[in-house]
């Protein structure tokens, strides 16, 4: 993750303000920075959404193809995740360096939707054990200031609601051989149900106290997070610890509470948010990269 | 809890904001300024065949006979003189280094010192020659572009809302709480680490927002600006300040307030 070298004083105050619940640009410890998404960015994927949450900017793509289905799943699609993370993010994402990282990253995304109620899959297949859908999710980390795990789940959510799968037919011809034809109007797509994706919360230990959407300088202060991830009806669907500290039982239950409590409210407004957008309707004006 | 979520909005070219109908003359690397030969060659310009080239990204200034390109975005070019905060990122390891300055600075302190020389590659050398700069305490540090860090004759400044600040014109701006009493012995090497007090965050939280606010609005930063933004945000929570709308309408009446004060 990148990291930014504070002195030990810097580290006091930031500690002490967490504890005041006054951090340091006034949020208190559930506060989020202002979250701007955006869908369809990107016009040769399936679906797209770009993210800013504060100064972490993240870019996700989903594409649709035509797929084998699993062996032990014959009936279901399947999501593949990649991520990417840019050298131009930070530095320290030079050459391989942000290869540990985007795949720390993209087995968290494979952890958080290992379930059978996240996305339903078998509306992914088009015919059992021959033809299904495979959508590859690729996540583009463009810039990093800290809680890269929110965001990208974030964007992962508002790809996936832009995500638009051309309808299919199988035809069986009298010889048993089976064509797949594709409808003619380029809109006739099916959408997939977001409503059970889960979105992650990042809650870091900083001192007694744990803080939702930790900036870079508190994430320096915080010795061990938990991520947890939450779906839109309060279920948890996967929790993991990460940084070398500790954690305490009693603070891990108060966490998970507290991931829950803030996972509902962040569900509820990207919901409000995607709609919103789109009943704005084809002719919305696009802000994309250069606005 | 909050958690807010919007769509983003475009960004509106500032002159429409503010009405100006003469356009600043921006230009490029390469691009000509005039073909007088009558004009002095200022900062940011070099002569080429016969006419004035830009060698920056920024806007033309003209003084009587003098021409210079002001870059709108620069890294740090060091004068002497100039105050700079700047982080410690690495050390001399040698014996004599480690048995001396060990207890005192270690690699990611923050200190403020002035410049003593510049060397031709761009190298400065820094002292802190004074018992006013010295290694910093508590407090927050925002990073701005240099551009924005208006000359002054002292860059150290006690506001009168109770925090104080030191703006660097490498663009590292150091917010903290202002000392009860001036220390004039210990040089800042013994840290204060006493917990600061709840009134005294709320102000140099408002202050942080308030300079991100400026910054991003690319309005200079000097004490009066940063006074006037402060004023213009009381009405306003804290955490609100950095929202667009709130943050464009602060800056807005800063603006208004300096304009005034000038005219």
């Amino acid at each position: 993750m990148a990291s930014v070298a504070l002195s030990e004083a810097e580290k006091v105050y930031i500690v002490h303000g967490v504890q005041e619940d006054l951090r340091v640009d006034g949020r208190g410890c559930e506060d989020y920075r202002c979250v701007q998404v955006e869908t369809d960015v990107v016009s040769n994927t399936s679906g797209s959404a770009r993210v800013r949450l504060g100064h972490t900017d993240i870019l996700v793509g989903v594409k649709a193809e035509m797929g084998t289905p699993k062996l032990e799943k014959p009936n279901e699609g399947y999501l593949e995740f990649f991520v990417d993370c840019s050298a131009s993010a930070t530095p320290e994402f030079e050459g391989r360096g942000g290869d540990d990282l985007g795949t720390e990253i993209a087995n968290t995304l494979y952890r958080i939707f290992n379930n059978k109620s996240s996305i339903d899959l078998k509306s992914l297949c088009i015919s059992p054990r021959e033809h299904c859908w495979a959508l590859y999710v690729d996540v583009l980390l463009l810039e990093c200031g800290g809680n890269l795990f929110d965001a990208i789940s974030i964007a992962v959510k508002a790809a996936l609601f832009n995500t638009r799968i051309p309808r299919v037919r199988v035809l069986e011809d009298e010889e048993g051989l089976k064509d797949i034809e594709l409808s003619d109007d380029p809109y006739d797509c099916i959408q997939l149900s977001v409503e059970n994706v889960p979105c992650i919360v990042t809650l870091c230990k900083i001192g007694y106290r744990h803080v939702v959407d930790a900036t870079l300088q508190e994430e320096a202060c915080s010795l061990a997070s938990l991520l947890v991830s939450v779906t839109s009806k309060g279920v948890v669907t996967c929790v993991r610890k990460v940084g070398k500290g500790s954690l305490d039982p009693e603070s891990i239950f108060e966490m998970l509470e507290t991931g829950k409590r803030v996972g509902k409210v962040l569900h509820t407004s990207l919901q409000s948010i995607l709609h919103k957008e789109e009943s704005l309707g084809p002719k919305r004006q696009k802000v994309g990269f250069l606005g | 809890m909050a958690v807010e979520m919007r769509l983003p909005v475009a960004r509106k070219p500032l002159s429409e904001t503010l009405g100006r109908e003469s356009k600043k003359h921006l230009v490029v690397p390469g691009d000509t300024i005039t073909t007088d030969t009558g004009f002095m060659r200022g900062h940011g310009t070099y002569m080429g065949e016969e006419k004035l080239i830009a060698s920056v990204a920024g806007s033309v200034e003209r003084v009587n006979k003098l021409i210079c390109v002001k870059a709108l975005k620069t890294r740090y070019n060091g004068e002497v003189g100039d105050i700079v905060v700047g982080r410690i990122t690495e050390r001399r390891r040698s014996a004599e280094d480690e048995l001396a300055m060990r207890g005192f600075l270690q690699e990611g302190d923050l200190i403020s010192a002035e410049v003593q020389a510049v060397f031709s590659d761009g190298a400065i050398s820094l002292h802190t020659r004074s018992l006013k700069y010295g290694k910093l305490g508590q407090g927050v540090l925002v990073q701005v572009s240099p551009s924005l860090v208006k000359r002054q004759k002292t860059h150290f400044h006690d506001l009168p809302c109770g925090a104080s600040v030191i703006l660097g014109n490498n663009g590292f701006i150091w917010v903290y709480p202002t000392p009860e009493h001036k220390e004039d012995d210990a040089g800042g090497f013994i840290a204060n680490l006493e917990p600061v007090s709840l009134g005294d965050r709320e102000v140099i939280s408002r202050l942080r927002n308030c300079i991100v606010s400026l910054a991003t609005q690319r309005m200079m930063l000097y004490d009066t600006s940063i006074l006037y933004c402060y004023e213009a945000s009381l009405q306003h929570q804290i955490k609100d300040i950095l929202k667009p709308e709130i943050m464009e309408e602060i800056v807005m009446e800063t603006r208004q307030r300096l304009l005034e004060q000038e005219g």
